[in-house]
């Protein structure tokens, strides 16, 4: 099946018309997989539940759900009843859930087909996939580089066609980032919107269940199903949830647009900040204005970030014990032996590197100085954002300050990689929703274009990524590399 | 400047251990970081609340209903050591002491 040609909508009407079964669509999906994961995006294979799940759905007849019976990859952070999922962690290596994340309930009782788990940075934690503990994903357009990170193996499995839809979670930047790198659609909703019972838990103040995929609609539709309130997660909202494709096809004429001079300033790829600018033109000729606006803390969200994150990882990464499941170490003196050898061999570098500055943080003495520190500054980077939309609609700017960097380029520099994701965090600081849409290319490399909308307002992301989409060709160009 | 001491006695308070080298390089990895984390200094902070979520909830009740485990099977299988139901760990004292 060619999901470069075939739209979730699309392959919607072919289950529903008869003139596709979703047998058909599922194994031919895992055939191509396993024949042509060129890019390494999956760690592990739901061939057999998938299968069976496809022909209940043919046996049944029922396509009324607008995902009956189409494929879609879970990042491998999100728990799957059965399927082994590791966080991409060798101390997860050999866990298989006894249970499914509230998503992956969501889904299949939607009848949307689980085909299986891509590969992430280890807890999510990177921007390159490179910290995944078992392979390297490489980045659809051009296999010597990064997939971005941390759901690189999620978007490089939709950008190379593999998938027309994925999964992935957004701690820093997680989802969009990678989006970008690969040239598709990544959505990251407001903090709150989705339930992330079930995803393995990596900062839990940020950490939020988006979408990958190839069009602005598909994501929305996508969205439908997994949104909502519950009470598995009591940080989800009692929002009512509205259906994410009504304002799609919508007119933007009339929307206030802001632009942040210090998300096109220093370290910004000067070509990557012009794609952006024509971006902006773009916007105005459909009608919105676009103007520059100033977030004073902007340049304070990368530390403030690291110190908030690494402390909640230290705390949430303490179940790893290697007691009740994961990785045990062997021969071991005593207890507290069990504990140390298990996480120290359990664990890799970036991983330990966040404990220990996140333990640094909060330990006596410092956490003034560092936690609580960096959650007041937290609260400043809210307000610059309050500030800005009590006059507009919407925050654009680039997604990233580079295209894709090289495959081993930053692994040994973790500064450099942290500054990578300056553009992305501020959203997950202040819990608004955010998107990249894919914005043209700077030598043959996608750029993304970043959206950031008010708290619960998806739908105005969604009516202006729409409209940006179709004013332009990008979605129809593809990787050369890919099949 | 944080210390090789102060290194270990954080790893220590994380359950990780790490070999001389390893030390070394985690100084060092963490002390640019803290390097580059010290310009929230420079920030004013006086009187600001801290933000610890984005969503203001406040004091999330549910009824506490006693709910039956199902089938303990699949979780016993990701236990490294068990016997019966109970999951076995190592002694707490010393191997060497038994």
């Amino acid at each position: 099946m060619d999901f470069f040609k075939n739209d979730l909508s699309a392959l919607h009407d072919q289950l529903a018309s008869g003139e596709l079964t979703a047998s058909t669509l599922t194994d031919e999906t895992l055939a191509a997989i396993h024949a042509h994961d060129d890019v390494d995006a999956f760690l592990a294979l739901n061939d057999d539940a998938a299968k069976a799940q496809a022909k209940a759905l043919d046996e049944a007849g029922t396509f009324a759900s607008p995902l009956a019976g189409l494929p879609i990859a879970i990042k491998d952070n999100i728990v799957t009843k059965g399927l082994t999922t590791t966080a991409s962690s060798k101390i997860l290596g050999n866990f298989v859930p006894p249970y499914d994340a509230t998503v992956i309930e969501k889904l299949n009782a939607a009848g949307a087909i689980n085909v299986g788990k891509t590969n992430l940075d280890e807890f999510a934690m990177g921007s390159s996939t490179e910290n995944s503990a078992f392979k390297v994903t490489k980045n659809a357009w051009d296999h010597t580089k990064v997939p971005g990170g941390s759901s690189g193996g999620s978007a490089a499995a939709v950008a190379s066609g593999l998938v027309p839809a994925a999964l992935g979670s957004d701690t820093g930047g997680s989802i969009r980032q990678p989006a970008a790198f690969n040239g598709i659609f990544g959505f990251k909703p407001t903090y709150g919107r989705v339930s992330r019972w079930g995803l393995i838990a990596f900062s839990s103040s940020l950490d939020q269940i988006g979408t990958l995929t190839r069009t602005v609609k598909d994501s929305a539709l996508v969205l439908n199903v997994i949104a909502g309130h519950d009470d598995k997660d009591a940080t989800t909202a009692e929002q009512p949830v509205p259906d994410f494709t009504a304002k799609i096809g919508q007119s933007i004429k009339g929307m206030k647009i802001a632009l942040p001079t210090e998300y096109l300033g220093e370290g910004v790829d000067p070509q990557v900040a012009d794609q952006i600018r024509k971006a902006a033109d773009q916007l105005r000729s459909l009608g919105a204005t676009v103007d520059e606006v100033s977030l004073p803390h902007t340049k304070y969200a990368v530390p403030t970030y690291y110190i908030i994150a690494s402390s909640e990882a230290s705390s949430n990464l303490q179940r790893f014990d290697g007691i009740r499941y994961g990785f045990r170490a062997e021969d071991v003196k005593n207890l507290k032996d069990v504990y140390v050898r298990s996480r120290s061999e359990g664990f890799g570098p970036e991983v330990k590197r966040r404990i220990m500055l996140g333990t640094f943080s909060l330990s006596a003495g410092f956490y003034d100085a560092y936690f609580k520190k960096a959650a007041q500054v937290r609260t400043l980077i809210t307000n610059d954002f309050a500030k800005v939309f009590e006059n507009y609609d919407l925050i654009i700017g680039p997604t990233t300050p580079t295209t894709a960097f090289t495959i081993g380029e930053k692994v040994t520099d973790p500064l450099t990689m942290y500054m990578n994701d300056i553009l992305t965090i501020p959203a997950n600081l202040a819990g608004l929703p955010a998107a990249s849409v894919p914005a043209g290319f700077v030598d043959g490399m996608p750029v993304g274009l970043h959206m950031i909308g008010k708290h619960f307002d998806e739908q105005t992301i969604y009516q202006v990524a729409a409209a940006f989409e179709a004013a332009n060709d990008y979605v129809a160009q593809i990787p050369g590399g890919a099949r | 400047m944080i210390t090789k001491d102060s290194v270990a006695h954080v790893a220590d308070l994380a359950r990780l251990s790490f070999t001389d080298d390893e030390l070394e390089q985690y100084t060092s990895q963490l002390d640019e970081i803290l390097n580059m984390v010290d310009q929230l200094a420079e920030v004013d902070t006086e009187g600001v609340a801290t933000t610890t979520q984005s969503v203001h909830l406040e004091n999330v009740m549910r009824a506490d209903v006693a709910v039956a485990q199902a089938d303990l099977t699949p979780i016993l299988a990701n236990v490294p050591t068990h016997k019966g139901t109970l999951i076995q760990v190592p002694a707490i004292i010393d191997k060497e002491e038994d």
